[in-house]
């Protein structure tokens, strides 16, 4: 019997060398005249380990990471193939904490699979969800995605139920499912991991949606930064029409589903869904002001579910272990669980399911490590480049929607940037302003010149001669109070979010004064 | 953007029968479901603040100005882009509402040029109104922010400026030119702050922009701003009166300085246009005071003397002393008039009341002669009503709209947007046209089937069409049953049904596939409401009037007509055509089409004009030309027509010119027909004088004097002077007194009064006791005579056919920019777009006759040649060329024959075989022509 080795095909893992890790197996192998199976599989999501490989053994699968092409031999030569001892050795990989530590629903077969092969698929579960739902009445499926607690993962929190029951309720023609899936905040990749790890997992969902509300066409909108999710998601689509999981007949349903991949046009506005929707009809991706909701108006006019790729792929999870199993994770009224994806000056980066509750302290040094420098960490941005900096005062904020509105912060999509006590908080809220700038549309006044005149006052503040300190103050609020209460979409309303919490947990960075009641310790 | 502040509810108005309460501010107003919020507030008297908002466009939500608070709402929503729910209780101002509407104003104003008394908008411009609105006191970001100051406007466009400096991105113009106009030439480029209104790649000029106006109505800046404006400042008061271009009719706000006009902008009120416009109307008024106008009437005894200017009264004298001379010498019926399409309904009727009154025979004709008489016999004829049966405001409930030898995005421009619309929408479109017309593709249109039929073959095709309804059966028997008569249908269908005229059959002629025409019959009768619209390709024929009847027996046939959506619709060329045609221009009808061969008709008329009315029909203009050269015609009166020009085989026109010994000319410029004249009575335009004009829809609108004419006198005033001269008095104080005696003496008009349109704003004929506001869609219940009839249309070839001498077909048209002869469009800007004609043809053709691109090219027909530039387009097909009439040197009619529709002699424009050749120079008749004018030019008075 031939060993099996992973090396994982996932784009981050392949930026640090997978590709050449497997080549270099391969190679040997073929030098030893050993025989060899590599599947490259997803990654398992411990970035600061990658290129991490596992080798099947009876005892389970063991890892070793992270291999560079270099240290290849030295594997083969200290039996690896077998579990061998070697100083990249990690253990069998389920047990390293990090891993055993989550709660892995949506991610449930993200790197141990092989994500193209429907066998491994079907294997893990796969298209479980889906025949339970074929079985169902479209009102049945909606009532389990509402019971579950699911919202929309993609950062607005928006129930999925609701939004189907929508879709489902709106008579028309033509209904669409459209999958959001142009991943912009920075620090975040858990919806890119979903589609090179686990395709089928959201094409599933899709279809399972499109069962629900009675659409026959689908898109998933991908980023066009993400060249091998698209590829990958391609390929998968493929498979599933070939397999007649997609087509006319779904899974022998009698109910067809057709699915495309649409590149995105390269714009951050293009992942707000009504932006997104322009782009998907070949349009400038401009906001379109709501009403009408997309439930009822969306793509081409026609009804629409718009869900990103962490919501959709949740679906099949509920459908098959139902909506109870899946929402007695979580706490309050954010139930299941979510992907969070830590990023930026910290130790261990990577994917961390989790249910809601879990705090920021938790996830940034029980999973992290703490900082990559070791230094303090000063902030963390929460939810994307629209969320707030948090001071460490506020790091035991448990990861509720709810609650965590409350202290001033948002979830959203689950990015997790970390920074250390040498960042500029007063550049970091000019950073926020350009990166409005950059990306604003151009439709609303507030947003297309607001964010513009933003960073401009925020450099009159920055700068440490700094002229009528109080009156740019005054009016960097006055500005933000416009941005958010005046703009046309989340964009301009929600970057005034990380600007203020900057102003306020740090105004020394700006040359303001810090309050005595509010001295934090850093 | 308007002069005088007109009403803006910010967004379109909504039609619904479910009604909606809604609170503003404490009061309540009662709305059409789907209106917003901000509509709904105006509607209740609250002007919301707003800059992206304007009613004729769709709501967008960019300025952010229009926030309000809705009880129970979270945040701000833009009352643009809410819509009104019952109960909603609005606040339009608070602290809070004011402190945001401040917050945006000062971003704007941020980035704008605080420049506003050297401005163009200075007085009239909504930003400047919106900051005083919102009570902006500062801007505290300074002025040394980023900005788009420095950007540089583009003045290529001949009317109208773009300063990118001013704009504020609201992308009111890029949605005018999408919603309002159709043409998609703008689209805003970059993003964020940079984001830019942009005309394609280029400027204005080299991009896809029609110049229609619509993006600088919609402009609430001075960024896109008419030059007229930019030189002349803000008019003082406006003037709501008719475009004198095309058949569509618009209502236009002259906006006037004192006398003079700086404006001219669409009437949002205006009922055929709804506040669009095209390049003609909207910026191609120059020619009303170009420095050719003739100011001062000129007589001569021979047309190879000297012009002597005289006073009217002498010219009047003369020219009634000649007409008197030549009765006396060669008979009552020597003499004859032709009336213009392009003056009032009073003008109109006042020649042909002088011409059966004073003259005391029919001889009385106008230019529907040459273009829509076969619509007038041939609807007449099945409908018993020589007019088109619907509004324009119909399309918006056609399902197929079917276009037949019409070009409406160049001749009907405004019209051709509210179909594309309509197309937009998801009505289905099918095209008869031997060319591929920009409406069989345009953005976000293509018609479902372009029927590319060779020329001449009109009716073998429509009968292929019908036949394939009525033998598949997906015709309304039920329908006919009801409505028309019997045995005439029942013979028309054992006709229509025979295989002679199956697509199969027909095929060979038309040279359109079977199968394709059948598809397109199918969708046709499939409709729930299917249209015809159909211009000049369909009477310019030797069978224009059994076409004209075959679209009628379609209609019928399949019950499209008698409700909104539906009907049969001649685009009609010239604003007052219907017009004329209605006021008695014919030689065999008085007003209201009555023949005068009926006795109680002419009774009425001789009771009220005082003199007996001849029973015989008069001379219609061909029989002017043959009898003018056998010498039995001898004066002829031309009120505002260029027959030299316009009519076709120029060479038999100018000899019967020639002959005659009197020919009174009146017209603001010495025209082609004027070279031959011996006595020239100078015109007045349309801005100088009170009337009405009729469209292609039975729209009665008024014409109103914006300034004094040039000359003195308006036409009517000459007609009337003419005939006093004569000895029949006429006498009016102002046209509404003519308009009086008509509405007296026509049963279609009875109930039409100036006082009325000034009210209603314009009426649609029929209007009497039956329809006392009038009559937007005819033959509701009935037909105008009865039963309709159904009359049998067998296809007859025309005699013009392509031989080897002659191996193309010829087919003529008009472009966008320019407006038929050119007399007027020739004197304004818009010959930066087309200075001169062009033959289009096939590259297939122009590669068989070693032919490229901007060669000379001769073109040859049996009744003449000349000498064009070759443009090669595949917009045509092969065996098919085409040309435009707009320059008199391009002597398109040179070419084109005596043929001639059977029944009314509408000449067969639209057919003329010809062959191709390569050459140097221009044709002999050109260099004639040349000569001719040239000498004419010199006997011209010196100024």
């Amino acid at each position: 019997m031939s060993a099996t080795i992973y090396v994982p095909r996932d784009s981050a893992a392949v930026s640090v060398g997978a590709d050449e890790v497997a080549e270099a197996i391969a190679q040997a192998a073929r030098q030893r005249r050993l025989e060899l199976r590599i599947v490259r599989n997803g990654s398992r999501g411990m970035f600061w380990l990658e290129p991490m490989i596992e080798v099947a053994t009876p005892a389970g699968r063991v890892a070793y990471g992270p291999v560079a092409a270099r240290d290849v031999a030295g594997l083969f030569d200290a039996g690896f193939l077998e579990g061998g001892a070697h100083p990249l050795r990690l253990g069998p990989t389920e047990d390293i904490p990090y891993l055993k530590n989550q709660e892995r629903l949506t991610f449930a077969r993200v790197g141990i699979t092989d994500p193209l092969s429907l066998a491994d698929y079907e294997q893990h579960g796969g298209w479980r969800g889906l025949r339970a739902a074929i079985a169902m009445r479209d009102r049945d499926i909606v009532e389990q995605v509402t019971a579950s607690g699911l919202r929309g993962r993609g950062g607005a929190a928006f129930p999925a139920g609701i939004k189907w029951r929508t879709v489902l309720a709106t008579a028309a023609d033509q209904k669409y499912v459209v999958c959001n899936a142009d991943e912009g905040d920075s620090g975040t990749f858990s919806d890119r991991m979903i589609m090179e790890g686990d395709p089928f997992v959201l094409i599933e969902g899709m279809a399972i949606a499109a069962l629900a509300v009675g659409a026959t066409l689908g898109y998933i909108y991908v980023r066009s930064e993400y060249p091998d999710a698209e590829r990958t998601l391609r390929s998968a689509i493929a498979a599933a029409r070939d397999a007649g999981l997609l087509g006319p007949s779904v899974l022998g349903s009698g109910k067809p589903f057709e699915l495309d991949v649409r590149r995105g046009a390269g714009a951050y506005i293009c992942g707000e869904e009504t932006a997104m929707l322009e782009s998907l009809e070949g349009k400038r991706g401009m906001v379109r002001p709501k009403p009408p909701l997309p439930a009822i108006a969306g793509l081409f006019g026609k009804p629409t579910v718009i869900n990103n790729v962490i919501t959709l792929a949740s679906v099949p999870i509920i459908l098959d272990r139902g909506a109870r199993f899946y929402a007695d994770y979580g706490m309050g009224r954010s139930r299941g669980t979510l992907p969070f994806q830590l990023a930026g000056n910290i130790a261990r980066g990577g994917l961390v399911e989790k249910a809601f509750g879990i705090t920021l302290r938790e996830l940034i040094y029980d999973f992290g490590g703490g900082s990559a420098t070791g230094r303090p960490i000063r902030a963390v941005q929460v939810g994307g480049p629209l969320g707030q900096y948090l001071p460490t005062a506020k790091f035991d904020t448990p990861l509720d929607y709810e609650a965590f509105a409350a202290a001033g912060g948002m979830v959203g999509h689950g990015g997790v940037v970390v920074f250390d006590d040498t960042v500029d908080m007063a550049w970091m809220a000019r950073y926020a302003m350009e990166f409005c700038a950059i990306e604003s549309c151009g439709k609303c006044t507030p947003c297309r010149i607001g964010s513009v005149r933003g960073v401009e006052v925020i450099d009159k503040l920055r700068h440490p001669q700094a002229q009528r300190r109080a009156q740019n103050l005054e009016l960097l609020r006055d500005l933000c109070d416009t941005m958010t209460n005046a703009s046309l979409c989340a964009m301009g309303g929600l970057t005034p979010g990380p600007v203020l919490s900057a102003v306020e947990s740090f105004p020394e960075d700006f040359g303001l004064p810090r309050p005595a009641a509010d001295k934090a310790p850093r | 953007m308007y002069s005088v502040k007109e009403p803006d509810g910010g967004t379109p108005l909504r039609v619904s029968d479910q009604l909606v309460t809604i609170t503003i501010d404490g009061a309540p107003v009662t709305v059409p479901a789907g209106t917003s919020v901000m509509r709904a507030a105006a509607e209740a008297g609250v002007h919301v603040p707003k800059l992206c908002a304007t009613d004729t466009l769709e709501a967008f939500g960019s300025c952010r100005l229009c926030l309000v608070e809705i009880e129970g709402r979270r945040g701000y929503p833009a009352s643009c882009t809410t819509p009104a729910e019952p109960g909603m209780k609005v606040r339009t101002q608070s602290d809070k509402l004011a402190r945001l509407r401040r917050g945006s104003m000062e971003l704007y104003v941020s980035d704008h040029p605080l420049d506003c008394l050297t401005c163009p908008a200075n007085g009239n411009c909504e930003l400047q109104e919106m900051a005083g609105a919102v009570g902006l006191r500062e801007v505290r970001y300074g002025t040394q922010g980023k900005n788009h100051l420095d950007l540089a406007k583009d003045e290529s466009n001949p009317y109208f400026i773009f300063d990118p400096a001013k704009c504020i991105a609201c992308s009111r113009c890029v949605r005018a030119c999408e919603e309002v106009q159709g043409t998609f030439a703008l689209t805003l480029d970059g993003r964020g702050f940079d984001t830019q209104i942009a005309p394609g790649a280029g400027n204005f000029l080299e991009s896809e922009c029609v110049s229609c106006g619509a993006c600088v109505q919609a402009c609430p800046t001075a960024t896109l701003m008419e030059k007229s404006i930019v030189d002349k400042g803000q008019p003082d008061h406006t003037v709501v009166t008719t475009c004198a271009y095309c058949g569509v009719g618009c209502s236009f706000r002259a906006e006037i300085k004192g006398a003079e006009v700086v404006r001219m902008v669409p009437n949002k009120d205006g009922h055929a246009n709804h506040g669009h416009s095209c390049v003609k109307g909207r910026f191609a008024w120059g020619y009303a005071s170009h420095p050719d106008r003739i100011k001062t009437p000129m007589i001569r005894t021979s047309i190879d003397d000297p012009w002597r200017e005289v006073s009217w009264d002498e010219a009047i004298q003369y020219a009634a002393s000649e007409i008197r001379r030549i009765q006396g010498a060669h008979g009552r019926g020597a003499v004859g008039a032709i009336t213009s399409s392009r003056c009032s309904n009073e003008e109109t009727y006042l020649v042909q009341k002088l011409v059966r009154a004073g003259f005391g025979n029919n001889n009385v004709d106008t230019c529907a002669r040459v273009c829509h008489s076969p619509t007038g016999y041939g609807l007449k004829t099945t409908l018993g009503e020589s007019a088109g049966t619907q509004d324009f405001d119909s399309v918006d409930h056609a399902d197929v709209v079917v276009v037949i030898g019409a070009n409406p995005t160049d001749a009907h421009p405004v019209f051709a947007s509210r179909m594309k619309r309509r197309l937009r929408e998801g009505a289905r479109l099918i095209v008869f046209d031997p060319r591929a017309i920009d409406l069989a593709r345009t953005p976000h249109v293509e018609a479902t089937h372009l029927l590319q039929l060779r020329p001449g073959t009109n009716v073998a095709l429509i009968n292929a069409f019908t036949h394939t309804i009525v033998a598949e059966g997906l015709h309304k028997e039920d329908y006919v049953h009801a409505r028309c008569e019997h045995a005439a249908y029942d013979k028309w269908k054992a006709f229509i049904c025979d295989p002679r005229n199956s697509p199969e059959a027909m095929e060979e002629a038309t040279g359109v596939p079977a199968a394709k025409v059948r598809a397109a019959a199918r969708i046709y009768a499939g409709a729930r409401n299917a249209a015809i619209y159909y211009g000049l390709g369909v009477t310019e024929h030797s069978q224009g009037t059994t076409m004209v009847i075959a679209i009628a027996n379609l209609a019928m046939v399949t019950g499209n007509l008698g409700r909104p959506g539906v009907g049969v619709n001649p685009l009609r060329g010239q604003n007052n055509v219907q017009g004329s045609c209605d006021m008695g221009s014919f030689p065999h009808e008085l007003p209201g089409y009555r023949h005068v061969s009926d006795p109680a008709v002419r009774a009425l008329f001789s009771t009220h004009w005082g003199v007996p009315i001849e029973p015989e029909p008069g001379l219609r203009i061909p029989n002017m030309f043959d009898a003018a050269i056998d010498g039995s015609f001898r004066a002829l009166y031309v009120q505002g027509e260029d027959i030299a020009q316009s009519d076709p085989n120029t060479e038999h026109v100018t000899r019967a010119l020639r002959s005659m010994e009197c020919i009174i000319v009146q017209d603001l410029f010495i025209n082609e027909t004027a070279k031959f004249a011996h006595v020239f009575f100078p015109g007045s335009s349309f801005l100088e004088k009170d009337g009405t004009f009729t469209n292609a829809e039975r729209r009665i609108s008024r014409v109103r004097k914006v300034m004094p004419p040039l000359a003195g006198l308006g036409d009517w005033e000459v007609t009337v002077a003419l005939s006093n001269a004569l000895g029949y008095p006429m006498h009016y104080d102002h046209p509404s007194q003519i308009m009086d005696e008509i509405a007296k003496l026509t049963p279609t008009f009875t109930g039409v009064t100036y006082d009325k349109i000034d009210r209603l704003g314009s009426i649609q004929w029929p209007c009497n006791d039956k329809a006392p506001e009038g009559t937007p869609v005819m033959h509701v219940d009935e037909f105008v005579r009865g039963k309709g009839r159904f009359v049998l249309t067998e296809y007859v070839p025309t005699d013009e056919r392509t031989s080897w001498k002659y191996p193309l077909l010829l087919t003529t048209g008009r472009i966008l920019s320019q407006y038929n002869v050119g007399a007027q469009t020739r004197r304004t800007r818009n010959v930066i777009w087309h200075s001169e004609d062009h033959i289009d043809l096939h590259p297939h053709d122009a590669e068989q006759r070693g032919i490229v691109d901007g060669d000379w090219v001769a073109v040859r027909s049996r009744a003449g040649e000349t000498v064009l530039r070759a443009c090669l387009t595949d917009r045509m097909q092969p065996g098919v060329v085409y040309t435009t009439f707009h320059h008199p040197e391009s002597g398109a009619n040179v070419v084109t024959t005596e043929n001639s529709d059977w029944a009314t002699n509408c000449p067969e424009y639209k057919v003329t075989a010809v062959q191709l050749v390569k050459v140097a120079a221009p044709s002999e008749w050109q260099r004639q022509f040349g000569d001719f004018s040239a000498r004419q030019q010199e006997l011209l008075p010196r100024t």
